[in-house]
């Protein structure tokens, strides 16, 4: 027929050459293999054998010890510390239920006003740096120099103020109000495939709203608020910005701020690697709960469609329901912010809002005056970028490998590559400081060292949408670049990249955005010249400089808006409230 | 000399047999269909021609070279072959025109040559006035042709359609099926053509391969393959039928409460023991009275038990004096019998099938 019809068969003819390729065969993409699994070693095996190897070896001689266990546990303040843990996470808890709860069921599932925007102050908490959050109540609520402490006095009289934030409560507090959106965001979601009809069998048998509601939609939606619990009592146990911030001042510890200080000198940091292991160890275990929660049988309702979907009318309690997710919000986002914006604009945030008070004096001088500030801004940005581009390259590959089975065994980097969603971390910071402070690889201080411990810390939450975005693409899309003749590499140049644009847009920022505020592994980590946002701001607050630590709580803040604001545009807006970011 | 050759071909995943013992020669230019039951292996064999998988056993070989072995696979990109597949995998970054130039872009055909190919066969496939479309913009059908024109353009040696049509509503279904015969009528390429749809594989093609359990049950051309089924699972998988299964004893024929002659049946003299016999619906003929000329036919005389209307004809079950057997018989829409009454069934026996092998 034409020139061409000839061609295929020519092709044919050529491969008669018998090309050997039975079992012994040398396949070149084991190479590939061996990288990925050496890249994955170095960045999460190693570190982690070295943190439990360390915490059983003496720290002059090197020989086997548990001493460092003994040291660890030995004083009653260090078992104090994680005792405030704990208790800290279960008070935080139970607050984000108190908070989450209603307002997950309100806007997922009636009529309440206002939806909309209740969803995106609940983005706007969930992307809130919470040691910013804790600043800003440090304005609102610190023992009478506070804005709240200063009107009641003025409204009462009272010599004293109300509210104390330097206290256990306050912590709870504070961490709670930025805590909530992962219950928040477990609930909905579950709520969101819940089907009306559901409720409606309910109703027709009798049973009404508020019934229908304990009794059908709970139960449903249970194992998914288990996992919220579980998730935000792990969070809660790690963080490190706000109980530095509250808890050092209030005269009590917590694990994680009691890890600092076995690092203040001198340093024992084979004593925090001790006192870190069992953290490790109750993450471990309660991420395994986690697991076990969601994959169990008999909740089939929640993998379905939910078919059509009507809201519950609330009548009289629409407002009321309205108000008190305005109340939330507003402590999470409205005071906290406003708090903040006046600081940064004032010469001494005392002196309130008055015309002869206002300057931009911080931010001048932060970014050109200040020695380190200036540059802390810029390396945020650019281990964050750095790490979020090395995260993505990585997971692509092998989420890749893993959903198209090229090649056996490739499940264990897919484990690999989830495994540093259980390590805390601060955990993670000790870890690496373990394995690559020391000689021969001395990266202490060092950007690597940053880079590398950012991008191990969030290769989960890269890995897990690389693979939903790969397993979101056809098979088909790519056989049919190869049917027609093109190699596995062109039909993912052409074909799949091209596809999973959007995906991979997702999940650089969902990299890069908490890579950018990223606290607790950055403060084990930095030298002179790395210091990060993070811990820029964590100084200043230590110097009482609150004016200048909000212009640089601003800037930090008025950059992630920016990007999720981008992000939103290209994604659609609920990019960061969706479940599957791991 | 056959084209596409398929010898002995295996494919297990890990101790389950998916596809068994596949021999199969397909003649240059011949529409074959792989015909069954979900989870048959038909388009585990069908991924194993296009070389996205490779056999456990046997093999494959497309003018004599060997493309497929346990040892060794060609890799799909290396075949000159095309598919359809079952998602069409339309590439939605691509326009119908960018879509439909890949596998031609990929031969490094010249620009003037490359244009006149996609131009003419979108004219064929009617979507000429598309061409800068982007896929998202297209309905199914449309979407349809734009796989079928990607596929075509190329000239492939062999051509692979993995239920092609299984995501089309009904009426479309028709068209594109002929459509599909169209286009092969004008190409003449070597096709194999999966699909579950007895009436898609028979519109299609010259042979129909029934595959059930991951082995070939038959293969045929669809009116050898409809009256004269050599399996119980064929007769029972294309179209609808009655099974008769009775013992010969001398001259007659011993059923469940009934008898017949053996003479009666089509190949007679080499009936013995147990014997199973398909009888269509659309061959019982019902009566109100014993017929006049009863000379070629076998009359039963029986009941009916159920009834049922379904516009185009009438579907009765008719269960025999002394019987429990339920015979079904589709009758014209004018034919009509109530429920309880008395009917003389006529079958012509050349329209009886002998199933032959164990009864199943």
């Amino acid at each position: 027929m034409t020139p061409l019809a000839a061609e295929p068969i020519a092709i044919a003819q050529t491969l008669a050459v018998p090309q050997r390729r039975a079992g012994g065969r040398f396949d070149p993409l084991i190479l590939l293999w061996v990288a990925l699994a050496a890249i994955l070693a170095f960045l999460v095996i190693n570190p982690l054998l070295r943190l439990v190897l360390s915490s059983l070896e003496a720290a002059d001689t090197g020989a086997f010890t548990l001493q460092n266990y003994v040291t660890a546990y030995g004083r009653p303040r260090y078992i104090q510390a994680l005792w405030n843990s704990l208790s800290l996470g279960a008070c935080v808890t139970v607050l984000c239920l108190i908070f989450a709860l209603p307002m997950a069921w309100a806007v997922s599932r009636t009529d309440m006003p206002g939806k909309g925007a209740i969803r995106l102050c609940v983005l706007g908490a969930f992307i809130t740096p919470p040691y910013l959050g804790a600043i800003g109540w440090i304005l609102l609520a610190g023992p009478n120099a506070g804005w709240l402490n200063k009107a009641f006095m003025g409204l009462t009289g009272a010599s004293e103020g109300l509210f104390n934030i330097y206290s256990f409560q306050g912590l709870t507090f504070i961490i709670a109000i930025y805590s909530f959106p992962y219950l928040f965001i477990f609930t909905s979601s579950a709520l969101d495939v819940v089907s009306s009809e559901m409720e409606e069998a309910a109703n027709i048998l009798g049973a009404g709203t508020l019934r229908t509601m304990l009794k059908v939609t709970l139960p449903m939606v249970l194992p998914a608020i288990l996992g919220g619990i579980i998730v935000t009592f792990l969070e809660t146990i790690a963080l490190f910005g706000s109980p530095a911030l509250i808890a050092i001042p209030a005269r009590f510890n917590v694990v994680t701020t009691q890890l600092l200080q076995f690092f203040n000198a001198p340093v024992r940091s084979e004593v925090a690697a001790a006192y870190a292991v069992p953290l490790l160890l109750i993450t471990v275990v309660l991420f395994l709960v986690q697991r076990q929660l969601t994959s169990r049988r008999g909740f089939v309702a929640l993998t379905g469609k939910g078919g059509e979907r009507r809201p519950i009318g609330l009548g009289f309690w629409r407002w009321p329901m309205f108000c008190y997710c305005g109340m939330v919000l507003s402590f999470s986002v409205l005071m906290p912010y406003a708090a903040l914006s006046q600081a940064a604009l004032a010469k001494a945030w005392g002196r309130g809002w008055s015309l002869d008070n206002l300057t931009l004096h911080n931010f001048q001088y932060l970014l050109f005056d200040h020695e380190t500030a200036g540059r802390s801004v810029l390396n945020s940005f650019f281990y964050a970028g750095s790490a979020a581009f090395l995260v993505l390259g990585l997971s692509l590959s092998i989420a890749y490998i893993v959903a198209r089975r090229l090649l056996p065994f490739a499940s264990v980097l897919s484990f690999l590559c989830m495994a540093p969603f259980v390590v805390p971390g601060i955990v993670l910071a000790i870890a690496f400081y373990a394995a690559y402070a020391p000689p021969p690889f001395s990266l202490y201080g060092t950007s690597l060292i940053l880079i590398l411990a950012f991008t191990t810390r969030f290769l989960p939450i890269g890995f897990a949408n690389a693979t939903a975005a790969i397993r979101s693409i056809n098979p088909e899309m790519e056989e049919a670049v190869r049917i027609l003749g093109g190699g596995r590499f062109l039909a993912a140049r052409k074909v799949l990249v091209p596809l999973m644009k959007n995906s991979l847009i997702g999940a650089w920022l969902l990299v890069f955005i908490p890579a950018t505020r990223e606290l607790s592994t950055a403060m084990f980590l930095y030298g002179p010249k790395t210091r990060t946002m993070s811990v820029m701001l964590l100084d200043l607050s230590e110097e009482g400089n609150f004016e200048q630590l909000a212009a640089l709580g601003f800037m930090l803040l008025a950059a992630t808006v920016v990007i999720v604001g981008v992000g939103s545009k290209l994604l659609g807006g609920d990019f960061m409230l969706r479940r599957d970011r791991g | 000399m056959s084209k596409l050759v398929l010898k002995g071909l295996g494919k297990s995943f890990g101790k389950t047999p998916a596809v068994q013992d596949v021999s199969l020669s397909i003649a240059q230019g011949e529409f074959v269909s792989l015909l069954g039951p979900s989870g048959c292996g038909k388009t585990t064999t069908l991924r194993m021609i296009a070389g996205f998988m490779r056999p456990t056993t046997g093999t494959i070989a497309v003018n004599g070279v060997v493309l497929s072995s346990p040892e060794h696979s060609q890799p799909p990109e290396k075949r000159g072959m095309s598919m359809i597949f079952q998602s069409y995998a339309i590439w939605p970054n691509m326009t119908v025109g960018e879509n439909v130039a890949f596998g031609l872009k990929l031969r490094k055909m010249p620009g003037s040559e490359l244009k006149r190919r996609v131009d003419k066969i979108l004219e064929v496939v009617q979507l000429a006035h598309l061409r800068d479309r982007y896929p998202a913009e297209l309905s199914g059908g449309q979407q349809q042709r734009v796989a079928l024109a990607r596929s075509i353009v190329i000239e492939p040696d062999v051509l692979l359609l993995d239920e092609p049509l299984s995501n089309l509503d009904a009426n479309l279904r028709e068209e594109m099926r002929s459509e599909i015969r169209r286009l092969h009528d004008e190409f003449k390429i070597t096709t194999v053509y999966v699909t579950h749809d007895q009436a898609e594989a028979m519109v299609t093609s010259d042979r129909i391969v029934v595959m059930n359990h991951g082995r070939i049950e038959q293969v045929d051309d669809p009116v050898s393959l409809y009256n004269r089924p050599q399996s119980r699972f064929v007769a029972g998988f294309i179209g609808r039928t009655n099974f008769l299964e009775g013992r010969v004893h001398g001259g007659t024929i011993v059923f469940p409460g009934f008898t017949a002659a053996a003479g009666l049946f089509p190949g007679a003299a080499d009936l013995a023991g147990n014997v199973t016999f398909s009888v269509r619906p659309q061959n019982v003929a019902l009566h109100h009275a014993m017929p006049a000329d009863t000379s070629n036919g076998w009359i039963l005389t029986g009941q009916i038990v159920e009834r049922s209307y379904l516009g185009e004809y009438w579907d009765y079950v008719v269960q025999p004096d002394n019987s429990d057997i339920r015979l079904r018989a589709a009758a014209p829409p004018l034919d009509i019998h109530d429920i309880g009454t008395r009917v003389w069934a006529e079958i012509d026996p050349r329209r009886i099938a002998h199933i032959p092998g164990p009864r199943g």
